[in-house]
C-alpha cells in the first residue's frame, strides 16, 4: 500500500499504522509516541500527542477525515495522504497537547532522574511554551515504592498506560494498575502490595517519564554523565537472553537496562536479575559502546578523542609525555 | 395535538403489567416482526428514517445495516439505558411507566439483527427501573415472548438487564461495551467499530431506549407511515425532557417540527416561565449542545421561527445555531447566572472524564477551576480568551465525544454570554451577591440586510 | 491518594444466598466471560455490608478468576461503590446544572445544617452521611436526592420535606 507522510511516499504492508509507516520514512516526519509502544499490544491512542491529519483518505475515498487522528492506532490505506508537520493544525493541536500534558507535571527535572532521556522532556523541547498559562496548585502524589526495587513517583506520570499493559504482557500477573478516574487516576497497588515477579523491572523501562525509576540507580547520577555500553551474558531465565546495555560511571556499572532503540523502545525485555543484581563488569560480555542519537543529551561529551593540538602532533617529545593522559580521555 | 406514538397508552391503569399492554395492542408488533425477513425488518426502519434519539442523531436502520454478519460469532443488541445526561430523563420515565415497550422492541431489533442474548445497560442509580425491567422480562417470557422458540417461529432470544456502576462515560457506546464486559468504562479507539468488533469481540449493534422503543411504531405502522410524522429529515416523534425555570417540567412526545416558542409557552407542553420572568436561555439539547440565548432560541438568525427538529436547531451552525442532542430542553429565566451554570456543567464534566486522553483529563479540569474563579469574582479578562483556547484544544482531540461535549458548552456560553463573564470581572465583588439579569439577551435580532447580488 | 492501609480491613464472609446471587448473574454470560458480572456483584456486595472493602473485593476477584487489581480499577473507576464506610443512610443529591436552577445548592446547604456534618461525614449515630453527586437523570423533579442500597427516590425536595424524610428515616431506624 502506498501512503505519503509529509509529501514523501513509501510502499508498505496493509495493516501497518500511519506511525509505522513514518517511522520506516525516519527522520523529523516521524509523530512523537507517548503512550504508544509498538511491543505492547492494545497500546496507544491515549496521549493525542501523534495526531496526524489526514487530508486524503484513499484512492477509493480520497475525502479527508473530518478530525485530526491518532496516527498510532489507525491504519494505512492505499493512496492515503498524511500531514504531520506540514500541517500547522496539527502543529497547533500537539502544541495544545503538551501544554495538558504539563500543566500537572512537577516539572522537577533538576531533580528526576529520567532527566536526559525523558519523552516529554524532549516533547516539550520541540512543542512547549516557555511559560504556563496554567495558574492553580498542582496535582500531587506521595511517592511510594512498588516493590524493593521500583519507585512509583505518580505526581510525574502521564497516565500513558504502558506499565499496566506491560505487566499484562510481559509478566506472570498483574498487581498494580489504574484507578480512580479523570484527572485523579493514577497508578496504584491500592492495597499495600509489592510489584514482584521476574520481569517487573521492565516498567522502569517503558515509562516515558521519570514516574517508575530504578531505586538501585536512584540519584546516582545524570544519565548524561554516565557511558552506555552494550554488553550480554548467558541469562538462565527462559524468556531473557541478556542483551542489555550497561550504564557507566567510570569503573561501576551503576545501571543496567534493555537495549533502547532511536524511538526509546525496548529492543527485548529483560529479567530483573539482569537488571538489578549483576552490576560487575565480570558478570557480562563487553560488545562495544551502545550508539546514542546525536541529539540526545546522553551522547553529548562522549567517546570524544582528545585531538592534540597540531603542535603536539609534531613534536614527538610531547607525545610521549602526553601518552597516557590521551588515553584516559578517549577511554569509556 | 401531536400524534402520540411511544406515551399513547402511557396514562392507561396497569399499563406497566404484561396483559394491560397486551390488552393496547402491545406486542402485536412481534408477532408481526417475527413472520417478516430480518432484511425486510431493516428496510421498514431504514423507509422510517428514525435517526438515533441518544442525542448523535445517526440513522438507527444504517446503522443496523452495517453490522457485519461473520458465520459462527454470536451478534448482540445492546440497548443503551445509562441515562446521565444533564437535562435528559425520557428514557427513566419510558423504563419507569411502559416497560414493555422498551421490552417489545428488543425483541424486534435482536430478531432483525439476529441476536439470541441481548443486553439493557442502565446506569446503577436506576435500581428501580432494573427491578420493574426485570419484572416485566419475567412477565414476558412466562406468556413466551422471551426464551425459546418464541411465538412457535424457532427464534431464541434471552434479553438481560445489567446495572451499570455511576459514570456519564458509559453512555457512550464503546465505553458501555467495555463496562458491560466488566471493566474501566474507557471508550475504545475506532475503528473497529461495534458493528464489526463489539462486544466480547463480537459485532454489536447499541441503541438508545428511545431508538429501540420506536421501532414498535415503525414495524406496527410501517416505516413510511412512520415517516410522514414530522418535518423534512427529522421524522416521526421525540420525547423531550423538560427541566429548568417552566412551569409544567416532564416529559412531552413532540412532533418533530413543532416551534419552540410553542413548546416553551403553550399550555400542551411546558406551560411558560413561572412566576412571570421572562427567559433568558436555552439549552435545547442536553447540557453537551451549545446554550443559545432567548432570541437565538426562538428565532434563527434570518428571523424565521426556530422548530423543535435535527435541522432547524442546528441552523446557524455553531455560531447561531445549538443541536437537537438528546432532547433535553433546559430553560433558564433572567435571574440565572450564565457563569455560573457554565461552571457547573464543566465540574460535571470533569467529574465524569474517564482520565484516557490528556486533552479532556487535563483540560476539563482547568476549565472548571478558570470558570470558578470567574464566578467568584476573581476572574481576569484574558480567561474568556483563555477558556476559548483551552476549548478549542480539547474539541476533536480525543477518543470520545465527551472532549467535544465539555467544550461546546464553554465555547458557546462565552460566545452568547461574554458581556456577562466581563461583568464578572469588573464587577467581582457584586457578581457574588447578584446576578447580571437578563440584560439584551431576548432583544429581538437585527433585521439582516440582504446581500447584494453578485456582479 | 487512595490508600486504605489504615481503613477496615476486617475479613469477610460470603454468605451461601449471597454466593447463589453471584451465581446468578454469571449466568446471563456466555462461557469464559464471567468478568462481565463484576459490576452487578459488587452492587451485590454494596448492598450486603454498605460499602466495598479490600477484603470483599479480593473474594470477588477470587470468585470471578481474576486479579484483585482489576476489581480495584472498576469499583473506583465508578462513583456508586463506596470506598469507605458510608452512614446507615446515605443521602446523595443531584448538584447539576437542572436541579441547581431549582435550589438544590440549598438544599444541599440545609441538609448539612441539618444533619450536622459536612459532605462525606457520617453523624455520630451513624444513621446519616450525604455527599453532593453529579446528574441523577430526574431534572424536571429537581431537586433530587437518592439512598441506597435500593437507590429510592426522592422528588422536588423542600426544607419541609428533608425534615419528614431525615425523621421518618430515623424512625424506620429504631424500629
Amino acid at each position: 500500500m502506498k501512503v505519503t507522510i509529509d509529501g514523501i511516499s513509501i510502499e508498505v504492508p496493509e495493516g501497518t499504522t500511519i506511525l509505522n509507516a513514518a517511522r520506516q520514512i525516519g527522520g523529523d516526519i516521524v509523530p512523537p509516541a507517548m503512550c504508544y509502544y509498538s511491543k505492547l499490544e492494545g497500546s496507544g491512542g491515549k496521549c493525542r500527542t501523534c495526531l496526524v491529519k489526514v487530508s486524503k483518505g484513499s484512492e477509493k475515498d480520497p475525502r479527508p477525515m473530518p478530525k485530526l487522528i491518532a496516527s498510532c492506532r489507525t491504519g494505512v490505506m492505499d493512496g492515503m495522504e498524511v500531514q504531520n508537520i506540514t500541517s500547522p493544525e496539527v502543529i497547533e493541536a500537539r502544541k495544545g497537547i503538551v501544554e495538558m500534558l504539563l500543566i500537572n507535571h512537577p516539572l522537577d527535572c533538576p531533580v528526576c532522574d529520567q532527566a536526559g532521556e525523558c519523552h516529554l522532556q524532549d516533547l516539550g523541547y520541540e512543542h512547549g511554551l516557555a511559560k504556563t498559562r496554567y495558574e492553580f496548585d498542582r496535582r500531587t502524589f506521595h511517592k511510594i515504592d512498588i516493590g524493593d526495587k521500583i519507585q512509583l513517583h505518580m505526581t510525574r506520570c502521564i497516565l500513558c498506560y504502558r506499565c499496566v499493559f506491560t505487566a499484562d504482557q510481559i509478566t506472570d500477573h498483574r498487581i498494580h494498575g489504574i484507578l480512580n478516574r479523570g484527572d485523579h487516576s493514577e497508578i496504584s497497588t491500592y492495597i499495600k502490595a509489592a510489584v514482584d515477579n521476574d520481569f517487573s523491572g521492565n516498567v522502569i523501562d517503558v515509562c516515558p517519564v521519570g514516574a517508575l525509576t530504578d531505586k538501585t540507580f536512584r540519584f546516582k547520577n545524570r544519565v548524561w554523565f554516565t557511558k552506555p555500553v552494550d554488553a550480554h551474558r548467558d541469562c538462565d531465565h527462559e524468556k531473557c537472553n541478556g542483551k542489555v546495555t550497561l550504564w557507566y560511571k567510570g569503573e561501576d556499572v551503576i545501571r543496567v537496562t534493555a537495549r533502547k532503540d532511536v524511538y526509546g523502545e525496548v529492543e527485548e525485555f529483560i529479567c530483573n536479575t539482569c537488571r538489578f543484581d549483576k552490576k560487575k563488569t565480570a558478570d557480562w560480555v563487553i560488545e562495544g559502546p551502545r550508539q546514542i542519537s546525536n541529539h540526545s543529551v546522553i551522547s553529548s561529551n562522549h567517546y570524544e578523542t582528545l585531538h592534540p593540538l597540531p603542535v603536539v602532533k609534531t613534536n614527538p617529545l610531547l607525545v610521549e609525555a602526553n601518552k597516557e593522559q590521551f588515553e584516559r580521555t578517549t577511554r569509556l | 395535538m401531536g400524534r402520540k406514538l411511544l406515551l399513547e397508552h402511557i396514562n392507561v391503569p396497569g399499563i406497566e403489567t404484561f396483559d394491560v399492554y397486551r390488552s393496547k395492542g402491545g406486542y402485536d408488533a412481534v408477532a408481526k416482526a417475527l413472520k417478516m425477513s430480518t432484511d425486510d425488518i431493516v428496510e421498514e426502519v431504514k423507509k422510517s428514517g428514525l435517526r438515533g434519539r441518544g442525542g448523535a442523531g445517526f440513522p438507527t436502520g444504517m446503522k443496523w445495516s452495517f453490522l457485519a454478519k461473520p458465520e459462527g460469532k454470536a451478534r448482540y443488541l445492546v440497548c443503551n439505558a445509562d441515562e446521565s445526561e444533564p437535562g435528559t430523563f425520557k428514557d427513566r420515565y419510558l423504563m419507569t411507566y411502559i416497560p414493555h415497550l422498551l421490552i417489545e422492541g428488543m425483541i424486534i431489533g435482536s430478531y432483525a439483527l439476529g441476536a439470541n442474548v441481548s443486553y439493557i445497560y442502565v446506569r446503577g442509580e436506576m435500581m428501580p427501573q432494573i427491578r420493574i425491567l426485570e419484572k416485566a422480562i419475567a412477565e414476558a417470557k412466562a406468556k413466551g415472548f422471551l426464551g425459546k422458540n418464541i411465538l412457535g417461529s424457532g427464534y431464541d432470544l434471552e434479553l438481560y438487564v445489567q446495572p451499570g456502576g455511576g459514570a456519564y462515560i458509559c453512555g457512550e457506546e464503546t465505553a458501555l461495551i467495555e463496562s458491560l464486559e466488566g471493566k474501566r468504562g474507557n471508550p475504545r479507539i475506532k475503528p473497529p467499530f461495534p458493528a464489526i468488533a463489539g462486544l466480547w469481540g463480537c459485532p454489536t449493534v447499541v441503541n438508545n431506549v428511545e431508538s429501540i422503543a420506536a421501532i414498535v411504531p415503525i414495524i406496527r405502522d410501517g416505516g413510511d407511515e412512520y415517516a410522514k410524522i414530522g418535518i423534512g429529515r427529522s421524522t416521526g416523534t421525540k420525547l423531550i425532557s423538560a427541566s429548568g425555570n417552566i412551569n409544567k417540567p416532564g416529559i412531552y412526545e413532540i412532533e418533530l417540527g413543532v416551534s419552540v416558542e410553542d413548546f416553551i409557552y403553550s399550555d400542551e407542553y411546558c406551560g411558560g416561565i413561572p412566576n412571570g420572568k421572562r427567559l433568558k436561555a436555552v439549552v435545547a439539547g442536553g447540557s453537551s449542545v451549545p446554550i443559545l440565548p432567548a432570541n437565538l432560541i426562538l428565532k434563527t438568525v434570518n428571523n424565521q421561527p426556530r422548530l423543535m427538529s435535527y435541522e432547524s436547531l442546528s441552523d446557524g451552525g455553531f455560531a447561531t445555531g445549538t443541536m437537537m442532542g438528546s432532547g433535553g430542553f433546559i430553560a433558564f429565566d433572567e435571574d440565572q447566572c450564565i457563569v455560573r451554570n457554565t461552571w457547573n456543567f464543566t465540574r460535571f464534566y470533569h467529574h465524569e472524564s474517564c482520565g484516557q486522553c490528556s486533552p479532556c483529563r487535563e483540560g476539563t479540569g482547568w476549565m472548571e477551576k478558570v470558570l470558578h474563579r470567574l464566578e467568584y469574582g476573581h476572574g481576569k479578562l484574558s480567561d474568556m480568551d483563555l477558556l476559548v483556547d483551552v476549548s478549542k484544544k480539547i474539541e476533536g482531540n480525543t477518543i470520545c465525544p465527551l472532549g467535544d461535549a465539555a467544550a461546546w458548552p464553554v465555547a458557546s456560553a462565552i460566545r452568547h454570554f461574554r458581556d456577562e463573564f466581563e461583568w464578572h470581572v469588573t464587577n467581582g465583588a457584586e457578581a457574588t451577591s447578584r446576578n447580571y439579569g437578563l440584560a439584551h439577551y431576548a432583544d429581538p435580532l437585527p433585521v439582516l440586510e440582504p446581500a447584494p447580488a453578485a456582479g | 491518594m487512595l490508600r486504605v492501609e489504615d481503613t477496615i480491613q476486617t475479613p469477610v464472609e460470603f454468605s451461601a444466598a449471597l454466593i447463589a446471587k453471584f451465581d446468578d448473574v454469571v449466568s446471563r454470560y456466555p462461557e469464559g466471560k464471567q468478568k462481565a458480572g463484576l459490576l452487578p456483584i459488587l452492587h451485590l456486595v454494596q448492598a450486603e455490608f454498605g460499602w466495598v472493602s479490600a477484603p470483599a473485593m479480593d473474594k470477588v476477584a477470587a470468585y470471578l478468576n481474576i486479579q484483585p487489581v482489576e476489581v480495584y480499577e472498576v469499583a473506583t473507576f465508578y462513583t456508586m461503590y463506596l470506598m469507605k464506610p458510608q452512614g446507615k443512610y446515605f443521602l446523595e443529591v443531584c448538584r447539576t446544572g437542572p436541579c441547581c436552577l431549582n435550589g438544590a445548592e440549598d438544599i444541599m446547604k440545609y441538609i448539612e445544617q441539618k444533619l450536622g456534618v459536612k459532605e462525606g461525614d457520617v453523624t455520630p449515630d451513624g444513621l446519616f452521611s450525604w455527599r453532593g453527586v453529579e446528574c441523577l437523570a430526574a431534572c424536571g423533579f429537581a431537586p433530587v436526592l437518592q439512598i441506597g442500597p435500593e437507590y429510592t427516590f426522592y422528588e422536588n425536595l423542600t426544607p419541609a420535606s428533608v425534615d419528614k424524610l431525615v425523621a421518618d428515616l430515623t424512625a424506620q431506624a429504631k424500629n
